[in-house]
């Protein structure tokens, strides 16, 4: 197959011709989800270190890690897509400003910049701390990430919270811009009746906080399952389930307009709902992964049960919601091209297994960031006590 | 009076021999150097005039359109291989194709387009259940838009659209990110499985830098496919385009403005 395009079949109606093709298969349908789960992770990071949401203090620093781990592969899905992906730095070199997609690399740029300086400077105090109890390379390695500086006098660290407290306030709207922007890649596409909608990014940044605080919520009780801190795990529920009501409402909204102003694009839609997407969307996306989470969310945060159901019914409810993200953003990306643009026709899309772009390359792209995770736990102390409780107290 | 008259007469005729003789001399010469010096310019018959005195990168003095007349259009899929031909199209990516639409007394309408039409079609639709009130054919290509989509949102600028209205991809450039594909609302836009680069119809402009015309154009049998220059009033396009015709274009309220332009255009056409 070779992965340029993977063809689909017709299912009804007329399709145009070279609309058999699904030229943005699987790992378009990961880009966003990747850099969706970025950008919620450091949205749960931004309300401790900007809003200080004291319950969240536990999972701070390990939430930026997780958005660092999933950010270094968010560009291995696009890379492995394109069908010349040593040309991709010409995105760079001869950008066409007119286009949506020539934003990317610098936007990614510079939101991983801003990333890794405030988990440096977050970690400084611990960095110089692990630097003097290290010997031989680990040593060199804590030199470098404390970027040379071993004051950690009083000054110093004051010093490093200003700094913490701007970066993660800038990064705030460059997390919102990063996958609002996604959303604008599909927003703009005025051929495709589906992704036209001034709404995507909207529905793209909600889903992103969703599936971001949802991400920190499973792997922290994957890492610590009895330790982990259930007021945390209350507290991300609670946001969890605020952000899903906007998320889940928005998406309904949407197609509620589309059916109600019923113009031409919609009798497309239609049948595209009721066609190639039904039982992915209305069966799956809406009905089992976002109706039931919904309810065990508002459940967990209206009625006050015990740790170990909280950790329970919130770890389902979580790994639902990153499997309802996960849908969201196939029934987007796939489901705009079932649609021929000749609007008369629909087509049916199965990935392959082993393909460039099929499943087995996804699940590796998807395991990739937990491995990034495990090695910069070796480097980055996810929790740490007692300097959790000194940055903290900015 | 006469005799005058008669002297006058051979002297003329003496007068014509000595230019037929001065004429096939000079003609000779000239023919001869014709013979010696090579003819660049004349080694095509020029199809779209004044081509061949474009010397400039971008055609400058012209304003091309291509009309379609579907009035015409017989379903024989020449076109299409033609255009397979020139381009040597992979299987299953259209540059150009036919549309077949079939209307039933009961106003259902029916469209295919098997293998892009390059069959031709010579056999009838079974699957029409009621008698058929109308039929006809519509070739679809590249429509070469004012206001290209395509271009809008290439990354790197791989497709671009020259001074002289043409929409083209630069192959060396392209990155295969598809954007433009999904960009386009034609679907006239493919990944080249071979240079795994984006591709598509471009009215020939090989061609027609050498003032051929597109080779869909050329093998026409019914002459459904036009194309030419609107700034020439001699030409057929420029008459059609000019006065009073039922002329339209593919997907309107898209505001794309496409220069390819359809003589007699259906309702029913997607």
């Amino acid at each position: 197959m070779q992965g340029v395009a993977e063809t689909a079949t017709a299912v009804a109606g007329y399709a145009f011709p070279n609309d058999f093709h699904v030229h943005w298969s699987l790992m378009i349908v990961l880009y966003p989800y990747i850099t969706g789960i970025v950008a919620g992770a450091f949205i749960v990071s931004s309300l401790y270190h900007v809003f200080h949401i004291q319950a969240l203090k536990p999972i701070a620093r390990f939430s930026l890690l997780f958005a660092l781990a999933f950010l270094a592969c968010a560009t291995l899905p696009l890379l492995n897509h394109l069908g010349h992906p040593e040309r991709a730095m010409n995105m760079f070199l001869t950008p066409n400003p007119s286009s949506a997609m020539a934003g990317f690399g610098y936007i990614y740029t510079a939101y991983g910049i801003v990333l890794i300086l405030e988990i440096l400077f977050i970690y400084r105090e611990t960095l110089v701390k692990l630097k003097d109890q290290a010997s031989g390379f680990m040593k060199n390695v804590y030199g470098v990430l404390s970027m040379g500086s071993d004051n950690i006098g009083a000054r110093a660290l004051a010093l490093d919270h200003k700094v913490i407290g701007f970066l993660a306030a800038i990064g705030i709207p460059m997390a919102c811009i990063l996958h609002g922007y996604v959303g604008f890649i599909f927003g703009g596409v005025k051929a495709n009746s589906l992704w036209a909608t001034p709404l995507m990014p909207v529905i793209f940044l909600l889903s992103a906080c969703v599936s971001g605080i949802a991400g920190i919520i499973v792997t922290y009780l994957i890492i610590k399952p009895r330790a982990a801190d259930s007021e945390c795990i209350r507290s991300c529920i609670k946001f969890l389930w605020g952000f899903f009501i906007l998320d889940f409402v928005f998406e309904m909204l949407e197609i509620g307009m589309h059916a109600y102003l019923s113009t031409h694009h919609w009798h497309a839609l239609h049948e595209l709902f009721w066609g190639p997407l039904y039982q992915s969307y209305w069966i799956y996306q809406v009905l089992i992964f976002s109706v039931i989470p919904f309810f065990i969310l508002m459940g967990l945060s209206l009625i006050r049960f015990n740790d170990f159901i909280v950790k329970l019914f919130g770890f389902i409810a979580s790994a639902m919601i990153l499997f309802q993200v996960l849908l969201m953003r196939w029934n987007v990306v796939i489901g705009g091209q079932l649609m021929s643009k000749s609007e008369q026709g629909v087509v049916s899309f199965h990935p392959e297994w082993i393909a460039k772009e099929g499943i087995i390359p996804a699940i590796i792209i998807m395991v990739l960031p937990l491995i990034i995770l495990f090695i910069l736990s070796k480097v980055f102390p996810f929790w740490l006590p007692a300097e959790s409780e000194s940055s903290s107290s900015k | 009076m006469d005799e005058l008259k008669l002297s006058e007469i051979r002297e003329e005729i003496q007068k014509d021999r000595r230019a037929f003789i001065k004429n096939v001399l000079g003609g000779t010469i000239a023919g001869s150097l014709l013979m010696v010096i090579p003819a660049g310019a004349m080694e095509f018959p020029e199809q779209i005039p004044g081509m061949q005195d474009e010397t400039g990168i971008f055609i400058t003095r012209k304003k091309f359109a291509f009309i379609v007349d579907i009035t015409r259009c017989i379903g024989c899929g020449s076109c299409c291989v033609a255009d397979k031909n020139e381009y040597k199209v992979p299987e299953g990516n259209y540059r150009t194709w036919v549309e077949r639409y079939i209307i039933d007394d009961h106003d259902n309408v029916f469209v295919d387009a098997p293998n892009g039409g390059l069959d031709g079609y010579t056999e009838p639709r079974e699957d029409v259940p009621n008698p058929v009130r109308d039929t006809f054919f519509v070739p679809k290509l590249c429509n070469m838009c004012e206001k290209p989509s395509c271009v809008q949102v290439c990354p790197v600028g791989a497709t671009f659209q020259t001074e002289d209205g043409f929409v083209l991809v630069d192959d060396k450039r392209c990155v295969a990110c598809s954007y433009c594909v999904q960009a386009c609302p034609y679907s006239v836009r493919f990944i080249n499985p071979v240079t795994k680069t984006a591709d598509k119809c471009t009215w020939c402009y090989h061609r027609v830098r050498k003032g051929l015309l597109p080779a869909c154009v050329n093998v026409c049998p019914t002459h459904a496919r036009k194309f030419g220059d609107l700034n020439d009033k001699k030409s057929e396009i420029y008459k059609i385009m000019r006065l009073p015709h039922i002329i339209s274009v593919l997907k309107h309220g898209m505001g794309n403005k496409p220069s390819l332009h359809y003589l007699g255009l259906r309702r029913e056409v997607v």
